[in-house]
């Protein structure tokens, strides 16, 4: 049999972890019944000196029925590499304790500490069902689970998509709720506990602890011409539960040297403390999205604000451009420009004699650049080749994040920089079977 | 030509006065690269990387968690 392209008719389509709401008002052909439909990529990642990650993944869909399919996805995660535990490069080496508190690793004098041991394979499946309620009304459901060595994810979804003014808007609704349970191994580390010599007992709470998300989304979609539709999405996300990073430390320094204090001589250990973040985060988005058919090509234009309750705010826009070079050729060049705030308990470090103490709960504090203020960059090309039943592209993109630096620094701290730039090379490639 | 269409098409959402088309004019909107998502499966990749390194997540579709990278 003949098989025919898909178009994407699913309101949903499950992604990794991150669920796609986002509705196709318009199909050029359909499926046939019965049949498979089989998508496949490939992502490499990596960074300069640090974690390099290889990710495939791979989907199938079904359509059942005129108005019911199923979509099946496999997406495997393996990461490796050095990453930074959070605390500050000294002129002196440092000596830092491994999460399972039975090795240590040390940094060089004048380097960022990254903690070399990160290595972890994610597995995750999801799957999705999408059935018509009524002739201009459609549900998908949508479940996940997502593996790996210290965490477990299970996830479930409902998408509920409208058409109006004959097809030319959709409101869309839809929630999703997740829990996530994180077992790191030596334990969760007790909140400003002081890391200790390896070998030695270590501040611990508990073996593991876990979160839960909920998210609800709404959403209208509205074709504005024959080449332009435009989207607006309203997103709520609440979650509460273990949000620190058991892995991640704060140095503790000296107030006038700025050098960090020794926690042990014999090891050469530096006295840094675990950071503790708050077990609740409420985040709000808008998304906006433009596409407009160009004589062929295709602008691609997106821009999202999100803000939460941590006080963090940021702006990402998106730019794409497809460039329509044959009836089965394309190139794609890519930009996207990010920048957000920092959390308003971001503590690049602490003076010693100033942090809160081992197990001070209700007191927040984190120094992973994640959390503060960055700006960061996306340039990409992509090129394609799209035919009747099947196409492939393969695209490279360059990724910077652009870190601020403290605006207040003490002594060698000055001279230093605590938080560099980090650049990535992303390498991918997909295939439509 | 295509500059001028470009430029011409940035203003076009307020430039409208009647929104949306009748059934035959969807050929061009029917194409799949002009879906809203068009490539699911390299865009939640792509997602999975900036959810992993940025603050943000999520505004297209759910923000979720799911994995111990964030």
């Amino acid at each position: 049999m003949k098989k025919h392209k898909k178009i994407t008719m699913a309101l949903a389509v499950a992604t990794s972890s991150l669920m796609s709401v986002t509705p196709d008002v318009h199909a050029e052909e359909s499926a046939d019944i019965g049949d498979w439909d089989i998508d496949a990529a490939v992502l490499y990642y990596t960074e300069s000196d640090r974690v390099s990650a290889f990710e495939p993944v791979i989907s199938a869909k079904k359509q059942i029925d005129t108005d019911e399919s199923i979509s099946l996805k496999l997406t495997l995660d393996s990461l490796t590499g050095p990453s930074a535990n959070g605390a500050v490069p000294s002129i002196n080496p440092q000596t830092f304790t491994k999460p399972s508190g039975n090795n240590g690793y040390t940094t060089s004098a004048n380097e960022t500490p990254l903690d070399d041991t990160f290595k972890d394979t994610r597995i995750a499946f999801n799957a999705s069902w999408e059935q018509a309620l009524t002739r201009m009304t459609r549900l998908t459901l949508g479940g996940n689970i997502s593996n790996e060595y210290d965490y477990l994810s299970l996830g479930l979804s409902a998408v509920v998509a409208h058409d109006i003014n004959q097809r030319n808007t959709t409101f869309t609704t839809g929630v999703s709720f997740a829990n996530d349970t994180i077992d790191p191994e030596g334990g969760l580390p007790i909140a400003f506990g002081v890391m200790q010599p390896s070998g030695t007992l270590q501040p611990r709470q508990t073996d593991s602890d876990d979160k839960t998300i909920f998210d609800v989304l709404f959403g209208v979609t509205q074709i504005i011409d024959k080449d332009s539709l435009f989207q607006v999405n309203y997103s709520y996300s609440q979650a509460d539960g273990y949000l620190t990073d058991p892995f991640k430390v704060i140095s503790v320094v000296d107030g006038v040297t700025g050098l960090p204090i020794i926690e042990d001589a014999t090891t050469n250990l530096s006295q840094v403390v675990y950071e503790n973040r708050p077990d609740s985060r409420a985040k709000h988005s808008v998304f906006t999205q433009y596409k407009r058919n160009i004589i062929g090509d295709v602008l691609d234009v997106s821009y999202r604000y999100m803000f939460d309750d941590w006080d963090i705010n940021s702006h990402t826009l998106d730019f794409r451009y497809r460039l329509k070079t044959s009836e089965t050729t394309f190139w794609q060049p890519h930009l996207r420009y990010y920048q957000q705030s920092e959390a308003d308990f971001f503590r690049p470090y602490f003076i010693s004699g100033q942090h809160p103490g081992e197990g001070t709960d209700n007191v927040y504090a984190t120094s992973d650049y994640r959390l503060g203020e960055m700006t960061t960059y996306t340039v990409g090309l992509e090129y394609g080749e799209k035919y009747h039943d099947h196409g492939w592209s393969i695209s490279g993109e360059f990724y910077l994040q652009s870190i601020s630096e403290p605006t207040k620094k003490v002594g060698q701290l000055v001279q230093q920089e605590l938080y560099p730039d980090v650049d990535a090379f992303m390498l991918r490639f997909s295939y439509d079977f | 030509m295509k500059l001028i269409i470009f430029i011409l098409s940035l203003t076009s959402i307020t430039a409208c006065s009647e929104l949306g088309v009748k059934p035959w004019e969807r050929n061009v909107l029917a194409k799949p690269e002009m879906s809203l998502d068009s490539t699911p499966l390299t865009s939640a990749l792509d997602d999975h990387t900036y959810f992993s390194k940025e603050a943000s997540s999520g505004g297209r579709g759910f923000g979720g968690g799911g994995c111990g990278c964030n």
